[in-house]
């Protein structure tokens, strides 16, 4: 932002949007860690946790919904202001998503109890969610900076989350050909492994916000895809 | 005021058939605008004495489409407007420097050469708070048609039917033609005001600040007016509502200290200027 609001209310409302779209980038960071965290970990509670902070995501997205809302009608923004509230809607619906996913893998902690429990497998998934936090963190302070070159680069870097997902889910795929009896858990984890990898579309989605945000026009360039798991189902 | 204050009876002018100018001409703002060109503002400088008020503006004005001036009070948003119709030889000490060139003619309407009334005939002016004459509806209308000479009952009638129905008053007022103008509502009044001045069949229509004295509803409908006239007649609109001037014109220009800041098409300035002086203006973080 450059100057301040003749309104200064106005620049009130947007810090607090800013603030509240930053607050909720925190929960939804923390939700995806600690979701594979319990998944790894097999730890129940902070699986519980995981899933009831959903809800205050939840109730984030709304309110944020509902300020950017009152905002443009009060203030009719234009400009940079337009594409402040318009990323703030945005954002804070692909953070609600991010939140969404994170609570489907808590959910499906219970489900991987049994015995078969490849810690090779369980490496793959928390490599791949490192990727994504990563991705996510470094998007989140693109936002908060305004920072082009961190938003690029989040943009440019799903390709290789994809790879990972392509390449886990192939090993995944031998395992369950080779005894059926794995199948059960195998799903769950490609279950898991999908809801990162879609995290790291959302990340995507809102390295293209931030972009937005900051030049005022779409990128124009096509998204770089390394997901070929279709491919890989498929045989 | 629009033609009304002309003094000769000339015949109404017709507007020239076959195309305006369509090659861009403008050496500052080529490939400004897409389409052909009503006319072009060129290095166009104006001094109310020896106050200048206008820096060597240059700008292309879009044929059949609406420009937006907009701009902090004291930008010369209105000066720029008025030399359109030579509102500023009005009042003695006022010069102009540079041109508005008019196509497809491509004279310059200030010039000294060029007579006011010659240009006031081919550009109406509407302002900001209605100023009908105390006289009936028709007369009002009328009014146009007569100082060109117009006289035949039967051709007033229906240029002023027409006028009306243009400015989408008719169905209002065709039953109290007679009626005195003002015993219509402020907005009524201000459609009045743009049938009077569409009755000779202009080519350009300026707008200063139409709706600032009137209600939402009312101002919607001038607004709803100015896009259904664009088509047939270009349009400049000076406004100080950012919002009407993103909905209403294809261009804007934004003016500072009698100069043209930022030119460019609406829906760009509105979401993405380029200049940080705009950004600050209609974004309200200016000064």
């Amino acid at each position: 932002m450059t100057h301040e609001h003749t309104a200064k209310a106005f620049d009130v409302d947007l810090q607090e949007l800013n603030k509240s779209v930053a607050e909720m980038g925190g929960l939804a960071e923390k939700a995806l860690a600690d979701s594979v965290d319990a998944l790894v970990r097999l730890d129940h509670g902070l699986a519980a946790q995981v899933i009831a902070v959903d809800k205050t995501i939840d109730a984030l997205q709304r309110d944020i919904e509902e300020r950017a809302v009152l905002t443009i009608a009060r203030r009719q923004p234009m400009a940079i202001d337009l594409r402040e509230v318009i990323a703030a809607f945005r954002i804070a619906s692909d953070l609600e998503r991010v939140g969404d996913l994170a609570k489907n893998i808590a959910r499906r902690v219970p489900e991987l109890n049994g015995e078969f429990r490849p810690q090779k497998l369980f490496r793959g998934v928390e490599h791949m969610a490192a990727l994504v936090l990563a991705q996510l963190k470094l998007v989140l302070d693109s936002y908060a900076a305004r920072d082009l070159g961190k938003a690029l680069a989040v943009w440019k870097g799903d390709k290789e989350v994809d790879a990972m997902c392509t390449s886990l889910f192939r090993e995944l795929l031998t395992y369950m050909m080779e005894d059926p009896r794995n199948i059960t858990f195998c799903i769950h984890l490609m279950f898991c492994a999908k809801n990162i990898e879609r995290m790291g579309d959302h990340a995507t989605n809102l390295a293209e916000t931030v972009y937005y945000v900051i030049e005022g026009r779409p990128i124009a360039e096509e998204r770089p895809k390394g997901d070929t798991t279709k491919l890989a189902v498929g045989g | 005021m629009d033609g009304v204050t002309v003094q000769d009876s000339a015949a109404i002018p017709t507007r020239e058939a076959g195309a305006v100018m369509s090659d861009p001409v403008s050496h500052d703002q080529k490939a400004a605008i897409d389409g052909p060109r009503r006319a072009e503002v060129r290095e166009l400088s104006f001094f109310y004495g020896d106050k200048q008020a206008l820096q060597r503006v240059s700008i292309p004005i879009a044929d059949h489409k609406v420009t937006a001036l907009i701009g902090p009070s004291g930008c010369g948003k209105t000066t720029l407007l008025r030399c359109f119709n030579r509102m500023h030889d009005l009042y003695p000490g006022n010069r102009y420097e540079g041109a508005i060139r008019l196509y497809p003619e491509d004279v310059n309407i200030v010039s000294r050469d060029i007579d006011p009334m010659f240009v006031r005939l081919r550009i109406g002016m509407v302002f900001q708070k209605p100023n009908p004459f105390p006289k009936s509806v028709f007369d009002n209308v009328a009014s146009g048609l007569w100082v060109r000479g117009v006289r035949q009952k039967s051709i007033v009638s229906e240029r002023v039917e027409w006028a009306l129905q243009r400015a989408a008053l008719w169905d209002e007022v065709k039953d109290r033609l007679h009626e005195s103008a003002y015993g219509l509502s402020g907005g009524q009044q201000q459609r009045l005001c743009i049938a009077r001045a569409l009755a000779p069949d202009p080519e350009m229509l300026l707008l200063d600040e139409p709706t600032s004295a009137l209600d939402p509803i009312a101002t919607a409908r001038i607004e709803e007016l100015v896009m259904e006239l664009a088509p047939m007649v270009t349009i400049v609109i000076v406004t100080h509502n950012m919002q009407q001037a993103a909905r209403v014109s294809d261009y804007t220009a934004f003016m500072y200290l009698g100069e043209i800041i930022e030119f460019g098409p609406t829906t760009t300035m509105f979401t993405a200027p380029s200049n940080p002086r705009t950004q600050d203006y209609i974004t309200g973080r200016f000064g």
